[in-house]
């Protein structure tokens, strides 16, 4: 490894120069933090300033650079040096914009500033360039599994791009649930009429595509490998397997039809006429336009639709959710009576009538225009007869109707594959695969992608909604959250376009979203390892497998870069190049600590990157202010915060420490899915560390932050404050 | 039909119909998405046995007894709100008029609904001799509601009657006979005609 040779660059523009005292700055960052370089710029971000650092960066050496300037959230354009490992000391929105512009406040702040010299200098010692991983590959194949409407979808927009597809279906037809419809809910204006599936054209586009290698009658019976270098084992039918390389995997494994026989109360099995809405359409197929019959040959001249049969209910075996499409399924269904013959009586009887999509109103309408009853009400009994017990919620009244065909629109169960909190993963050498698993993948945490709510597939709902909890798959259709069909084809179209970045990221060992591009992975020092399989249970990825001596092993392609791994490490033995325990550990103890009488207490503020760090930006951008007492610094994640750090600051004299991360739970903000969780778990555990040095517990607050919190991400660090005043200083300054 | 409708006629498309077919405007009905904000709009709503919202679901529903003798329809003032409103763009007001209209035609709209009794005055009047008598209007319309209220109201309005009289406003004489339009024959035989017409455009439901 080359010397190290930190530069450490202060600007002055932006009144950092009007506020601060630049020269102490240059002194403290060359005296205290010894860095090799220091230079003071007018304004460090114009063409001039960016110069004078590749100058250094070219002909002096300089290979660590400070910029001590704005938060690392600004002018990210201009300061991006090749080659070298750099950090950010935010003077703006960290100091000078937080702080009024007062004599009174003129030496605390200028101490703030100080401190952030010190940190920057100090975090860049500790850091290295990250070089990439050696285990990269590159591999444009795109498998799919599921040969539905979404599966197909992926498929043809992949192969369009110019990736090779190996496309596999459980069934020996494609097609899926949209292949046994009759019509599909229009995508098209007018909106007005129901419209062909598409589903024959898309077949033939697969079948005439040399790209798309399809496998009918098969399964996936294992998984393994990682991005850019998949294994999968494909097996048909008859229980031949063959094994393929694929760089990235799209799960369109599609929905169930909920089980209708467990709506009793609905006659669905004892009576002859009730059907649910995927009968239904099987019926309407199999006519081909001719008038639809009931399974007793006799003609059908009225039609109850049922909505929302067995869903939106909180009752025993219902679904809770509302499966979206099967409002305008049911105006779809009942045209095909009305188009075909006008003097049949179709009622579509709802609570709440739901009409996505574009056209989703214009189809209601046309669907009212064409004489289809809807009835606000609530169905309570469907009897064998067919008749139709609700109560009319307009005109408040129990009432019923007599109809020739009832029809259930019950919602979609996603095949999501196992539940892998409930079905654990066989011990590594005893893997086997399971038959009701989608994926089959060998990884340590499960055969499957995570489960959310409901039992659909976790994906980065809020704010990725393609990015699974597993690198380099994507799911997409009903599988992932109810959907219809031009949303399943909208999905696949998405999930095949990240999957197609999964694949080119995965060659460059880059990362994926959220820390796209990131070169960085973590490693462990296997020596001090204890196999105590933190890292291995915490990841929220599933990154890390272990190996036959219960080692875990990184799989860096699959990794996130969140650092849930290295704040979960008792033994603190994993580290990023550029982030590590002691990159942030190195900062907090390189401050200046005054002494427990000077009445300058010393607060740490470890703040999510991605939320809370850009809502304390935009409060400085308000000029909200918050107490000079206050030294942030920015983590990956509130999972990378390893416990040693909290340890460390209380020990050498911070009167309070405050965690942000983001919200965690079911409705989850963090980027990392669970590392906001991970970290609130380690940290309600803190309170013993803090007994033991017999300090108050009030001392570490940890705060689920969100971007938005502009007015209270620096009123919590007020709160602090407040707290070490009321508590007192911390008696561990030396 | 009883007023308690056949389960079998119940949600049909039967009532709707005749709606369509007979009723003014009538073919907006399965329009409504019941959002009920034209009900909420009325500033007579409360007073309504039934507000608009609830007339289009009983259409809907088959309850065409119900409907056409209801005197909510009656209650209509012609203000507009609802019209105005409606994001559906449904003519409430035309369609009301419609439906009071038609249920008249039909001989069931309740007899002693006190505006359906005055369009009636007015209408008896005016086709008479193509204008209104406005005294004899007046009169009749102070006599609605019976002799002894029609004396007490006549009492009452008997100052305003004289001063009308003295600044020529008003003509006692008007009350025998009375003038009209030269040609009282001709528009009879006009409204006989209309009448046929409409009667030959009328479905039997
Ligand atoms: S915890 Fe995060 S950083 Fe660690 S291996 Fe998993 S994804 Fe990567
Ligand atoms: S958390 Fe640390 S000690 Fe535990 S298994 Fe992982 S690397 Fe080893
Ligand atoms: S406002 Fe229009 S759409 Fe809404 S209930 Fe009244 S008539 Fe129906």
């Amino acid at each position: 490894m080359a010397d190290v040779k930190i530069g450490a660059y202060i600007c002055k523009g932006c009144g950092i120069g009007d506020r601060l005292d630049t020269k102490q700055l240059a002194q403290v960052a060359t005296r205290d933090a010894k860095a090799h370089v220091v230079r003071e710029h007018d304004f460090l971000c114009n063409a001039d300033g960016v110069k004078m650092i590749q100058n250094d960066i070219d002909s002096e050496g300089v290979n660590r650079v400070a910029i001590c300037a704005c938060s690392r959230r600004a002018k990210t354009e201009a300061f991006r040096f090749e080659g070298v490992a750099m950090t950010r000391a935010n003077l703006r929105e960290g100091v000078i914009w937080v702080r009024p512009a007062t004599d009174e406040a003129q030496e605390t702040t200028q101490e703030m500033a100080d401190d952030y010299i010190r940190m920057a200098v100090t975090e860049t010692k500790f850091m290295t360039l990250p070089q990439g991983s050696e285990k990269a590959t590159y591999n444009r194949h795109i498998l799919v599994v599921g040969g539905g409407i979404s599966g197909m979808t992926a498929a043809v927009e992949a192969a369009k791009t110019g990736y090779p597809v190996i496309l596999i279906e459980k069934t020996g037809t494609l097609g899926g649930s949209a292949g046994k419809a009759w019509r599909r809910i229009p995508q098209k204006a007018p909106y007005a009429n129901p419209e062909d599936t598409g589903v024959a054209a898309l077949i033939k586009a697969i079948e005439g595509n040399s790209q798309i290698k399809v496998h009918l009658n098969s399964t996936l019976t294992k998984t393994s490998g990682a991005p850019g270098r998949f294994a999968v084992d494909i097996t048909t039918e008859s229980g031949s397997t063959t094994t393929e390389n694929v760089g990235a995997i799209i799960q369109a494994s599609g929905y169930t039809e909920y089980d209708a026989s467990k709506l009793t109360e609905f006659s669905y099995g004892k009576a002859k006429n009730v059907v649910t809405q995927a009968e239904l359409d099987a019926m309407a197929k199999a006519a081909n336009g001719a008038p639809l019959k009931n399974k007793d040959g006799k003609e059908i001249k009225s039609v109850a639709f049922v909505q929302c049969a067995g869903q939106r209910s909180t009752k025993e075996g219902h679904l809770n959710y509302c499966s979206g499409h099967c409002c305008l399924d049911s105006v779809k269904q009942a045209m095909y009576f009305k188009d075909a013959n006008p003097a049949i009586d179709t009622n579509i009887i709802y609570t709440d009538l739901r009409t996505p999509g574009a056209g989703g109103e214009d189809f209601y309408r046309s669907g009212q225009n064409k004489g289809v009853t809807f009835t606000k009400g609530q169905v309570n009994e469907v009897t064998t007869d067919g008749t139709v017990k609700f109560k009319d919620l307009i005109l408040n009244e129990d009432t019923e109707e007599k109809a020739d065909l009832v029809v259930l629109a019950t919602g979609m169960v996603p095949n999501s594959g196992v539940d892998i909190e409930v079905v654990k993963q066989d011990e590594p050498g005893q893997w086997k695969s399971n038959n009701e698993s989608v994926l089959n993948l060998d990884y340590r945490q499960g055969k499957d992608i995570p489960l959310l709510k409901q039992g659909f597939n976790d994906s980065h709902f809020i704010c990725f909604p393609y990015e699974t909890r597993r690198t380099g798959i994507y799911t997409c259709g009903p599988v992932r959250r109810p959907m219809d069909m031009e949303q399943a084809m909208e999905d696949a179209t998405g999930a095949a376009l990240k999957a197609i970045q999964a694949v080119e990221n995965a060659g460059q060992g880059r990362a994926a979203h959220p820390r796209s591009g990131d070169l960085s992975f973590p490693s462990f020092r296997r020596e001090g390892c204890t196999q105590c399989k933190r890292c291995t249970v915490e990841c929220p990825f599933g990154a890390i497998d272990e190996d036959e001596q219960r080692f875990p092993v990184f799989n860096e392609a699959r990794c996130r870069r969140c650092g849930t791994c290295m704040g979960a490490c008792p033994v603190r033995v994993i580290s990023f190049e550029n982030y590590s325990v002691d990159t942030v550990g190195q900062q907090l103890k390189n401050i200046d600590i005054p002494d427990e009488f000077s009445e300058k207490p010393r607060i740490l503020v470890l703040a999510c990157e991605n939320d809370a760090y850009p809502a304390l930006d935009m409060a400085a951008m308000r000029k909200i202010e918050y107490s000079a007492f206050a030294r942030v610094i920015p983590v990956r994640c509130l999972g990378s915060v390893n416990t040693i750090w909290l340890t460390d600051a209380l020990n050498s004299g911070y009167d309070g420490v405050v965690l942000m991360g983001c919200q965690k739970g079911d409705n989850y903000q963090c980027h990392f899915v669970k590392g906001s969780e991970m970290a609130h778990y380690r940290m309600s555990k803190v309170n013993d560390t803090l007994t033991t040095l017999n300090l108050e517990t009030e001392r570490v607050a940890t705060y689920e932050v969100a971007i938005t919190d502009i007015e209270r991400a620096p009123q919590l660090i007020n709160d602090m404050a407040a707290t070490v005043e009321k508590v007192g200083m911390s008696p561990f300054k030396f | 039909m009883s007023a308690n409708t056949a389960v079998v006629e119940r949600y049909r498309n039967s009532f709707l119909k005749e709606v369509e077919a007979n009723v003014e405007e009538g073919q907006w009905v399965k329009m409504c998405m019941q959002c009920g904000v034209c009900s909420g709009s009325c500033p007579l709503g409360p007073a309504w046995d039934h507000p608009p919202q609830e007339i289009f679901m009983m259409i809907r529903a088959g309850k065409r007894d119900e409907v056409l003798t209801s005197s909510s329809m009656w209650m209509c003032t012609s203000c507009y709100n609802c019209i105005v409103r409606c994001p559906r763009e449904l003519p409430i007001t035309h369609i009301m008029h419609g439906l009071a209209n038609y249920a008249h035609r039909l001989g069931i709209a309740p007899k002693n609904q006190p505006t359906r009794k005055f369009a009636k005055l007015f209408w008896d009047n005016l086709s008479k001799k193509g204008r209104v008598n406005e005294l004899k209007l007046g009169i009749a319309l102070y006599f609605m509601n019976g002799l002894v209220s029609g004396i007490k109201t006549a009492l009452k309005m008997a100052p305003l009657g004289i001063n009308m009289v003295k600044t020529k406003r008003m003509s006692p004489m008007e009350y025998f006979g009375g003038h009209g339009i030269k040609d009282t024959k001709g528009l009879h035989a006009i409204l006989k005609k209309a009448r046929e017409i409409e009667a030959a455009k009328m479905q039997k439901f």
